[in-house]
């Protein structure tokens, strides 16, 4: 059953406030909504170098009710394998593994020891929260980037190339769980959390994360840049089940009745996207409009 | 009763791992390392050996996953060479800065480009100053001994323990090995302690990031800075001479036989003239100084199985009374002398006793060394002039 409104998610707290992430931080929020969903006490969190280091806290304090990990860059995926297979080598079985990862620790440099715990049908959940660059480096460009950002990077010509299809890479894994989210759509989120949590073996959820700073949109934005982004196909919500795709929460609704907002609305509140000729913009429609599609023909053939 | 088999080194180790009931196994194949791989495998799958069996798509995976399993209370193994070895790198340093007690068969190997699958010691040595315990073994009953003596080391000090051996020379050659007993193995290496809180609910952020200077903990107690934590491993590894001294003498009293601690000598008693090496080039030496005897050189041979820690204390004792010293490895710092040449220099300048010193890189990517070839440059070195130098190039 589905959750169907904010006020039935668990009252607990996990993060503790005065945590070291940004002000109106995407990761915070989607970490805090998982948490929720997972059982924190019985969760061990591998965490590679990124903003979910600053997030986890400076030591010798931590804001986080949960057992974290952390470990080099390109690590996590192995080192998720490795907590899962200490963990059941000395029996204890009543563990959620969890990798919590940003976009360049998987789409990049974390993507062979992804692919490699994927492969094993290694148990466990991996998280990818999707800011979109390296952020906590200094907003550099990654390969989840979308074209026409301007990064560090990418100072002057933007990003020529369009964000990499890690979906479809995972896909190809054929793993029982796959799954995208949004913090802005916190129910869904946490009901995506909850099944994968449930699912037995490697199960993979991408959560588009917006960064205030370095996407350049006010804080109090936060939550409306992520709708946007859902509601303009920029980030589409589904869940695939051994294989089966399912749009879900606010793409599903999209996909019956609403029609998409034009990917120029969600552009033009960021100042990444500043340089952003009409040209680019006409591409990053094409794009989306195209992935849109084929999720939707797969949706349609699934209901 | 004895267990006497005829097997190389590679079994041996994966023997000692089964004998110490490791728990979680992680590898990537890299020659000469494999059979130690597949023989843990066959050992996991056909349940001689109850253990989590990785095969991972890297050795840095490979580390990083071990250290995992480690860090939440798993007795852990892997296995590596050469460019495996330098692949695991990063992972190295973590494994020592996270103070998990992994052990690690290093199949000596050299180095690429250019390729070369055979032996020399260039890959461990590359490796010096992640903080990992480093132990030399001179023949393969030393290897399996060793890995039962590096689980007590390392888990006494939560330090990580790299057993290195020669490539081909050690690891594909037959010769008898005496198989120690189940039950004495688990009278002198009892099941690893649980680790701190991992299986209880509470708040836990392990390897965190770290200021430079100390900071108060919620209670109000100062705890460490970045320096501070590395001074302890710093400490903790010189601490580590006695642990592994102490590790080899427990075994000698349980099973009869001995490593050798820190440092082992061939003909010390009376020798005015020593030649120091590691690994199997060691082993090699003692014939060579047999051979100088005859010319009667009185010649001992001292073995460095500790590397790292550098057991310099005992270095030092064994050559106060010597005239030369000569030191042969198959390594070398690029732009200057071997490794173990350059450390025990440094032993000496600080003791005040110099004596004439010559140092010579030898064997590199397989290259043949015979012990009288190992005399004659000894020799060279005792009568002549100091030398510095690459034994045997044969094309210039």
């Amino acid at each position: 059953m589905a959750t169907s409104a904010a006020k039935l998610l668990p009252k607990e707290e996990y993060i503790l406030p005065g945590t070291r992430s940004c002000a109106a931080c995407g990761l915070m929020l989607t970490y805090r909504h998982a948490l929720k969903a997972l059982n924190p006490g019985k969760t061990i969190v591998a965490v590679p170098a990124s903003c979910m280091t600053v997030l986890h806290g400076v030591y010798p304090v931590t804001p986080v009710k949960t057992i974290c990990i952390n470990n080099p860059f390109g690590a996590t995926g192995a080192a998720a394998s490795g907590i899962a297979a200490g963990l059941k080598a000395l029996g204890h079985d009543d563990y959620t593994v969890l990798a919590f990862a940003g976009d360049g620790g998987t789409y990049d440099i974390g993507i062979q020891a992804l692919s490699g715990a994927l492969e094993r049908g290694t148990n466990f959940l991996y998280i990818c929260y999707d800011n979109e660059g390296y952020m906590n480096t200094g907003t550099q460009r990654s390969s989840a980037s979308p074209a026409g950002a301007i990064t560090s990077t990418t100072p002057v010509l933007s990003k020529l190339q369009h964000k990499k299809n890690m979906i479809g890479i995972i896909e190809a894994h054929r793993i029982p769980y796959i799954a995208t989210a949004s913090p802005s759509f916190p129910l869904d989120l946490f009901d995506k959390v909850k099944t994968a949590r449930d699912t037995l073996g490697s199960r993979y959820m991408e959560i588009h994360a917006p960064c205030p700073p370095g996407w350049g949109f006010p804080n109090k934005d936060l939550i409306k840049m992520g709708k946007l982004a859902v509601d303009s196909g920029i980030h589409v919500l589904f869940e695939i089940k051994e294989g089966f795709f399912q749009l879900t929460s606010r793409s599903l609704n999209l996909a019956e009745k609403g029609k998409r907002k034009p990917v120029a609305d969600y552009v033009k509140g960021q100042t990444r996207f500043k340089k952003i000729n009409q040209q680019q913009v006409e591409a990053l429609q094409d794009f989306v409009d195209k992935r849109w599609n084929e999720f939707l023909e797969r949706h349609q053939k699934n209901s | 009763m004895s267990d006497v088999r005829i097997i190389t080194a590679n079994t041996a180790a994966a023997l000692a791992a089964k004998l110490c009931r490791v728990q979680v196994i992680s590898a990537y194949p890299i020659t000469p390392q494999t059979p130690v791989t597949e023989e843990l495998a066959e050992l996991v799958e056909t349940k001689q050996l109850n253990a989590e069996y990785l095969t991972v798509e890297s050795e840095h995976s490979a580390m990083a996953s071990v250290i995992a399993a480690s860090q939440v209370g798993a007795r852990v193994f892997t296995a590596s060479s050469a460019n495996g070895l330098l692949y695991m790198h990063e992972m190295l340093h973590w494994a020592a800065g996270s103070r998990t007690p992994v052990v690690m068969a290093c199949v000596n190997r050299g180095v690429g480009a250019p390729w070369t699958i055979l032996n020399d010691q260039q890959d461990s040595i590359s490796q010096r100053d992640t903080g990992w315990i480093q132990l030399y073994c001179g023949n393969s009953q030393e290897v399996i001994d060793s890995i039962i003596q590096a689980y007590r080391i390392a888990e006494q000090l939560n330090i990580p323990v790299m057993v290195c051996y020669d490539g081909f020379i050690l690891s594909h050659t037959t010769t008898p090995v005496d198989i120690p007993p189940q039950e004495l193995v688990d009278q002198y290496l009892p099941p690893r302690p649980p680790v701190f809180g991992i299986a209880e609910y509470s708040a836990m952020n392990v390897n965190p990031l770290i200021l430079s200077d100390p900071r108060p903990d919620p209670d109000g107690n100062m705890a460490p800075g970045y320096m501070d934590i590395r001074y302890r491993l710093q400490q903790d590894l010189i601490a580590g001479l006695d642990i592994i001294e102490k590790a080899d003498k427990e075994f000698s009293k349980l099973f009869g036989r001995t490593c050798g601690g820190l440092v082992w000598n061939y003909k010390m008693k009376d020798a005015t003239h020593a030649m120091v090496s590691f690994g199997s080039l060691a082993s090699e030496c003692t014939l060579a100084a047999d051979l100088l005897r005859q010319k009667g050189l009185k010649v001992g041979v001292i073995g460095v199985r500790s590397y790292r820690p550098f057991p310099k204390a005992g270095l030092l004792n064994e050559l106060k009374r010597v005239e030369t010293v000569t030191v042969l490895e198959k390594d070398v710092s690029y732009g200057y002398e071997g490794a173990l040449a350059m450390d025990l220099k440094s032993a000496l300048y600080d003791s005040g006793h110099h004596p004439k010193f010559s140092s010579y890189v030898v064997g590199l990517g397989g290259r043949d060394v015979l012990p009288k070839t190992l005399a004659d440059e000894t020799y060279k070195a005792i009568t002549g002039e100091i030398s510095h130098a690459w034994i045997d190039i044969k094309s210039q």
